[in-house]
């Protein structure tokens, strides 16, 4: 049955891939509610590459991502999808012999550029990771920390931070009797919500999500989903999830990556655009077998 | 159905089981499962029998007036201990200020950066250390400090302590920070945190009960030790952090200078003490000497008794309950 | 093989359409030639016969949507399925056509006078024939095949204006057969209908491959200005 598709066009997968159209294709897709004609780019990546040593982990990626949308970016294990997604916070930078080409550009500037504060890029760009990784203090404590390393110091102050933080996070009314348990006592929906909490009360501009429900069970998991989509009116999000049907439900535009080659073992960006299009009606053929679960 | 023709063979048909072997397992492990008993009785005795023998033998002179008072002249009846109490408090606390400090930071460079020379260095040099016979770290500290300085001292003897103490406190602290999730520390990291700020609000208080725990083993072995301090503060009966607190109040000194004379004359200890007494001809000393036994006996059982049990405690509050 | 019993279970799916197809073009068959013959049995039959279509196509549909349900199924599986639903759809309406020439058959009764239309015959034979290979196109994703069958629809519309006229000419001629051949033309009606289904499939077809909703057929051609329909 294969061999008898004609699919529209095949490209090899090391010429350049799609450049996300800054316009919603409304062709196929009725608009969305409120969804504006024009989608404003919060972050640009321009032939972005990153060698740890000699390896070459990240190949040359385009894509940019627009603001109050989620982005998911998805591919078999291994193909650097948690690597492009820690570029943008420069988390990459803890790995010894990191070495990154091409830029990264939020809000016109280059974040890779020498004289950049990497602290202040870690404050605007906050991150949740897939275990949830509450620190031993209480849950309090836990939202108050990053508050406090940026000068917040009144009690009044950071008692409003704390409300609104875990308000936002739906974790308010299940915690706050309890504020000053500990933060690690509390269910692993409930740690992963205080911990997008705790990234939330610096006031971030971008989200980064590193498969943050693949350590929850399944109603967790619609929580932090249902989540997702009710902060995308404030911030922007990027998620990584090897979960295809987690990023069909729940993400704006799509990202799939691959490795161009069991050799080289790079990561390339394969296919970028509208979620919908990708999952009913992919241009290529990579990604459609990845979607289709004919591979990966 | 016969199974005999496979080479395994299809498990029996029959729930139950046959009799004979069931007996025959129920015989083994009741053999076994004695055996393991009987050899953790045996593992055990010596230590209640420790336990046992020494309360037996030094019960009799625990009193207040043991703790309180100053020992008498060779030959006379009663007296106490007092000296040799404010001298393992005044070591140990000498030992802990000098030992901890370095310890715990060496132990976060060495965690954090394992691989740079100096990293390295730190490593063999607390293995090297940890084994180094006692009695020679006492002569480094008579080296050190009690020859220049030309007289013994407490303070002598708490940096012979410190060294002692530093090898325990090191490997401890290195083994919790390492076990303390990468996690933890990127999710610091990401929140624009420093790596040093990191490591002090995050990656140390989840490391604390650990550190803890290596600390209070420290103090456990310190205040236990004898050869050391044979070269370094000696042993002095005549020590009383009272005398030479009412001196210096006397003589118009300050607090600075109170502390130093506190330190700097020879102390005793009750390790010390022990080996003293019991090496005399007085039976009266003889078995004073057993009291003190019990009084470190003790001593050593509280110290790690309570750090479990403050652990544990801690370890409850983290979790919730 | 990765999903190899999703493969299967798809496999099946277009299997079953397939013989609903043919169920189909044998019931239209069928029909068509009880007319022509006046076999007022074989109509009965026939029309009992619609009930079974129904059922299979209300089949194929739940299989459809327990497939969605269990197997989450992306891009081509998905279009392939949600192709597969359509296309079921305009198979039993098909089916209600031949159900229809049957009944007519019935309601006309054996003493009728008016002879059917030899066109009656070829239309069926036109629009069963692409019908049988629209189908085919489907099953092969012949997309460039199926673009080219709704052309053919052409033909059918012309030899329906041809019986249009005809009976047209009769009913003047003798009002008293008005009755008889308005259930002649209905009938005539039913078969045009049935080619423009077989358009709606191909559609359905390309979809399949392109991803794309694409009108193929020509408009109604009762107000195609190439062709007027002229009263004689």
């Amino acid at each position: 049955m294969d061999s008898n598709l004609k699919m529209t066009e095949e490209k090899p997968v090391s010429q350049s891939p799609i450049i996300m159209p800054l316009q919603p294709t409304l062709k196929e897709t009725p608009p969305a509610a409120g969804r504006e004609e024009n989608l404003e780019t919060k972050i640009e990546i321009r032939d972005f590459s990153l060698y740890y040593g000699k390896f070459k982990a990240l190949g040359s990626v385009s894509m940019g991502v627009p603001s109050n949308m989620i982005t998911a970016i998805i591919g078999p294990s291994g193909c650097g999808k948690s690597t492009l997604l820690r570029a943008v916070n420069r988390m990459n930078d803890l790995v010894p012999h990191v070495r990154t080409e091409g830029q990264v550009i939020m809000d016109g500037e280059n974040i890779y550029a020498p004289n950049i504060d990497v602290v202040n890029l870690r404050r605007r760009v906050g991150m949740v990771f897939q275990r949830p990784n509450p620190f031993p203090k209480s849950i309090y404590d836990n939202v108050t920390y990053g508050p406090k390393l940026y000068g917040v110091g009144r009690k009044t102050d950071l008692d409003e931070i704390v409300e609104k933080a875990l308000r936002q996070s739906a974790l308010w009314e299940e915690v706050k009797d309890k504020l000053n348990q500990s933060g690690m006592a509390l269910s692993g929906g409930q740690q992963q919500r205080l911990c997008i909490a705790r990234a939330l009360a610096v006031e971030p501009e971008l989200i980064l999500m590193d498969e943050p429900a693949s350590a929850l069970d399944p109603v967790a998991t619609l929580k932090i989903e249902e989540l997702m989509q009710s902060l995308k009116d404030i911030y922007t999000i990027i998620i990584v999830t090897h979960n295809m049907q987690q990023a069909a439900r729940v993400s704006d535009f799509t990202a799939f990556m691959m490795i161009d080659s069991p050799q080289t073992r790079t990561g390339v960006l394969v296919e970028y655009g509208e979620t919908n299009q990708i999952f009913t009606n992919p241009k290529l053929r990579q990604t459609e077998d990845y979607v289709t679960g004919r591979f990966g | 159905m016969s199974s005999t023709t496979q080479s395994i063979g299809a498990p029996s048909r029959r729930l139950v089981f046959s009799k004979a072997n069931f007996r025959r397992r129920k015989i083994v492990n009741g053999i076994m499962l004695s055996l393991t008993g009987v050899l953790t009785v045996v593992a055990l005795i010596p230590l209640f029998w420790i336990i046992a023998y020494v309360i037996y033998k030094g019960w009799q002179f625990i009193s207040f007036a043991f703790f309180t008072q100053m020992p008498r002249p060779l030959g006379m009846v009663g007296g106490g201990i007092k000296p040799s109490i404010e001298g393992t408090i005044v070591l140990t606390t000498l030992a802990c200020l000098f030992a901890i400090p370095p310890g715990i930071l060496a132990a976060f460079f060495v965690a954090y950066k394992p691989n740079t020379p100096l990293g390295i260095a730190v490593r063999f040099g607390t293995d090297v250390l940890s084994g180094v016979p006692s009695i020679i770290i006492g002569i480094f500290g008579y080296a050190l400090i009690v020859k220049p300085q030309g007289h013994y001292s407490a303070l002598a003897g708490g940096v012979a302590l410190a060294i002692l103490m530093l090898p325990i406190i090191i490997r401890t602290t290195e083994e919790m920070v390492k076990l303390v999730p990468q996690n933890l520390r990127e999710g610091s990291l990401a929140l624009g945190s420093p790596e040093w700020k990191t490591a002090l609000s995050v990656t140390f208080p989840a490391a604390l009960n650990g550190i803890i725990t290596g600390i209070l083993l420290g103090i456990a072995r310190a205040s236990g030790e004898t050869a050391p301090l044979l070269f370094t503060s000696l042993g002095s009966s005549n020590y009383s952090i009272e005398r030479i607190v009412q001196v210096g109040l006397a003589t118009h000194q300050n607090i600075f200078q109170i502390f130093l004379n506190i330190v700097e004359e020879p102390c005793d200890s009750l390790p010390l003490t022990l080996y003293k007494y019991s090496q005399m001809p007085y039976p009266e000393l003889v078995s004073q000497a057993w009291a003190v036994a019990l009084i470190l006996m003790i001593l050593v059982l509280a110290i790690n008794i309570l750090s479990r049990l403050w652990v544990q405690a801690r370890v409850a509050r983290m979790q919730g309950r | 093989m990765p999903r190899e019993t999703f493969e299967r279970e798809l496999s099946g799916l277009q299997d079953e359409t397939l013989l609903l197809g043919s169920m189909v073009e044998q019931a239209v068959r069928d029909s068509v030639e009880a007319l022509m013959r006046r076999e007022l049995n074989e109509a009965r039959r026939i029309y009992a016969g619609d009930s079974l279509i129904n059922e299979n196509r209300y089949r194929i549909e739940t299989e459809c949507l327990a497939l969605i349900a269990r197997q989450q199924p992306m891009a081509r599986d998905l279009r392939l399925i949600a192709a597969i639903m359509e296309i079921i759809t305009e198979l039993e309406r098909i089916g209600d056509y031949a159900k229809g020439i049957a009944r007519i058959n019935i309601l006309v009764g054996e003493e009728a006078s008016l002879q059917p239309p030899m066109e009656l015959r070829l239309m069926a034979d036109l629009g069963l024939d692409m019908l049988h290979r629209a189908l085919g196109a489907f099953i092969a994703r012949d997309a460039e095949t199926a673009r080219l069958i709704p052309a053919e629809d052409d033909q059918v519309d012309a030899l329906y204006n041809q019986i249009y006229r005809e009976l047209l000419g009769v009913m003047i001629a003798d009002p008293a057969t008005a009755d008889h051949a308005n259930y002649l033309l209905w009938s005539a009606h039913n078969l045009e209908r049935l080619a423009d289904r077989v358009t709606n499939i191909c559609e359905r077809t390309v979809f399949v491959v392109t991803g794309e909703i694409k009108d193929l057929d020509h408009s109604d051609d009762e107000y195609d200005p190439a062709t007027p329909v002229e009263l004689s």
